[in-house]
């Protein structure tokens, strides 16, 4: 981990981390904006808010190439793989343009130039996508790897367990990061999970686990680069298990008024990922100017963006019929 | 040049081909070193080793789901469910992830595979073990789904699905694995073109799957009672051959839909209605196992059954009056 008085390039790094983490904040802001103030944003949005350490630590460790699946609550990951936010705004709001052409919206976001596969509308679905998308790779004889994300509700679903089992038995080059929030959308996620929870289940299927505070940027980092060049390496799939908090509602319309009172104010005030490297930075030197500046810029980017994005056609009529199927296509299915 | 072959034989040797043209085409499932449980793979993993013919835990959710991300990075998986039944237990992954990977993320992907399902009643399997379910997935937009019923056509067909660059179900009759008949390498069948099993003039009788081979028998039956059928295989739900049958049916103003899956939501509706539409004035008839469970005793098994001799007769009502 940084320290104060490292060299130039770890402070370059921590500030790259919180430039990520602000970006995806301010991008999620606008996104909310766009739902609630402006009904720009039509279906249910997921927001990570509380939670861009996981995806601004484990991105920064994957190469270009490297293969990300995702979950519904998946825009950080998104955009930490290194997706073009304009492309993410139009896809949130169903636009000519946007990453996947206005027909996957918020859950379903993807950008396969990035090697982001796709967030996933169906808990769990993505554990064993991710662990094939592993499979291929390897069977190619590739040195990328993947990286497969999910809640800590999923692993009570049985893709966790066909899913980990897989990797192990075949040595897969897959991270598998279960990035705890704590809450399965308004259920407490311990109240309705067996034994120790998700470590205690991978560590079951001999999966090296390493436990991190997942709203420690620098600490997802370092484990994110230490697991990734071992499964590069070869030596099979592994399981980080990220604890973070969701302090939003489970969607941006969710008030949330199912958690005990304070719970999230207290996450807020105490435990936020970018407050929390804000300090780290300012306790290595960083003038607040230039955190502001950070801040700032992070916000005018995100909100002029999404005025762009707005102001993009929807996509034509007729794409309701493409990229279906060539066999049997609904663009060609006329008797 | 025509070779005998069985029916597994046939999509044997077509898999044993694509594979050897194309190394991204590789295979996963249970059992498959043995040569899975009807020996349609026996053989291919000392050929091709175990990396590329995998013999996976028994996770059909894993498989089917590992299979999309394979394929989402290039390679080519032909999957095995060893029972279209146990195909359930991976219906998410098929359903709402295969179907959807190109659609949904906006033509980024392809989903090219061919998932296999060996279907229909063979042998006192019983209710878990004789389904077929295929008008299932002609519901699913994204899907191809495919029905041989003969050598040659398990044969071409299998290497047509192979080539595709869309999901294609296939359906393997279990009752018909031993079936023998010429099959000629070179020739290609299009995935949603019918064959005319039979030129006739008086009713048409439309089928698939070894249901086809059950209407060709009926079809020959009537021609030596003097009523001239029209036999028509589909070989593929969706598409389905459309034209063939429209002109069919324009023709004897006739159409019998048969097929061994329960009638009641069974692809014959479908037919039935389009030709409706299609051909007004036509008279049409629905063959399909009644909506009950298929049982272990041969007699209540034999229930579930459309048989030659309901097919012929069929015919033979409607062409009586
Ligand atoms: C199979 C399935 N069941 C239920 C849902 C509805 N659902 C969407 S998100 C969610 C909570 C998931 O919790 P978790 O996996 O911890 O992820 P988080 O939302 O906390 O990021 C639920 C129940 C779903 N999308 N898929």
């Amino acid at each position: 981990m940084s320290e104060p008085g490292d060299d130039g390039d770890n402070r370059a790094r921590s500030i790259a981390l919180l430039r990520m983490m602000e970006r995806i904040r301010a991008f999620e802001e606008q996104a909310i904006l766009a739902a609630e103030r402006d009904r720009l944003v039509l279906g249910a949005i997921h927001p990570s808010i509380g939670q861009e350490a996981c995806a601004a630590g484990i991105m920064q460790a994957l190469r270009r190439d490297d293969i990300l699946l995702a979950t519904h609550r998946g825009h950080g990951h998104t955009l930490a793989k290194g997706a073009d936010p304009l492309a993410m705004f139009r896809e949130l709001l169903g636009r000519a343009g946007g990453c996947c052409g206005g027909k996957g919206g918020s859950m379903h976001i993807a950008d396969f130039n990035v090697g982001m596969l796709g967030a996933n509308g169906v808990v769990g679905a993505n554990i064993t996508i991710g662990a094939g998308a592993a499979h291929g790779l390897k069977l190619m004889g590739s040195d990328r790897i993947a990286v497969d994300i999910f809640g800590d509700g999923a692993v009570n679903r049985g893709p966790f367990l066909e899913g980990l089992n897989w990797a192990a038995v075949y040595a897969l080059p897959v991270l598998f990061v279960c990035e705890d929030n704590q809450w399965s959308a308004t259920t407490r996620t311990r109240t309705v999970t067996a034994g120790e929870g998700a470590g205690a289940r991978a560590a079951a299927m001999g999966l090296p686990v390493t436990t991190v505070d997942g709203n420690n940027v620098e600490e997802v980092a370092a484990a994110a680069d230490e697991m990734v060049a071992r499964i590069r390496a070869g030596n099979g799939p592994e399981f980080l298990h990220a604890i973070t908090y969701r302090q939003t509602g489970h969607t941006s319309f969710d008030k949330a008024a199912y958690r005990p009172e304070g719970e999230a104010e207290r996450h807020k005030m105490e435990d936020d990922p970018i407050a929390r490297q804000r300090a780290f930075l300012a306790g290595m030197g960083v003038r607040s100017a230039e955190l502001e500046t950070i801040h700032a810029e992070a916000q005018a980017e995100m909100a002029a963006l999404l005025k762009e994005a707005a102001a993009t056609p929807f996509p034509p009529d007729d794409t309701a019929f493409t990229d279906v199927q060539d066999i049997g296509s609904p663009a060609k299915e006329a008797f | 040049m025509a070779e005998k072959m069985t029916y597994v034989e046939a999509s044997r040797e077509a898999l044993r081909e694509a594979m050897q043209a194309d190394e991204t085409v590789w295979c996963l499932g249970e059992d498959l070193g043995r040569g899975s449980v009807f020996g349609q793979y026996l053989g291919l993993q000392e050929a091709f080793g175990p990396d590329r013919v995998v013999d996976t835990p028994i996770s059909e959710a894993a498989i089917m789901g590992a299979a999309l991300g394979a394929a989402m990075v290039g390679t080519r998986p032909v999957v095995e469910m060893r029972f279209s039944d146990f195909a359930l237990c991976a219906t998410d992954e098929l359903v709402n992830q295969i179907a959807k990977a190109r659609f949904m993320f906006g033509g980024q992907s392809r989903a090219a595979m061919v998932i296999r399902k060996p279907t229909g009643m063979w042998r006192s399997s019983a209710a878990q073990h004789s389904q077929s379910l295929e008008s299932w997935y002609t519901h699913i937009p994204g899907l191809v789904v495919v029905c041989p019923s003969t050598p040659q056509d398990n044969y071409s067909l299998m290497k047509a699905a192979i080539a595709a660059d869309d999901p294609v179900v296939y359906f393997e009759h279990k009752n018909i694995w031993g079936m023998e008949g010429e099959v000629d390498r070179s020739l290609a069948v299009e995935i949603g073109k019918a064959a005319i099993r039979r030129v006739g003039e008086d009713v048409t009788i439309v089928s698939w799957s070894d249901t086809a081979n059950l209407a060709e028998q009926a079809g020959a039956r009537l021609a030596e009672e003097g009523i001239s059928a029209e036999v028509i295989d589909l070989r593929s739900l969706w598409p389905w051959d459309k034209a063939a049958v429209r002109a069919s049916v324009a023709k004897t103003g006739r159409l019998i839909v048969a097929h061994e899956s329960v009638r009641v939501g069974g692809f014959g509706g479908e037919v039935a209605a389009t030709i409706a539409e299609a051909v007004p004035g036509a008279r049409i008839r629905r063959l399909g196992a009644p909506r009950s469970l298929i049982a272990y005793a041969p007699n209540l098994e034999d229930q579930m059954r459309v048989t030659v001799d309901m097919i012929a007769q069929a015919a033979r009502e409607m062409t009586n009056d």
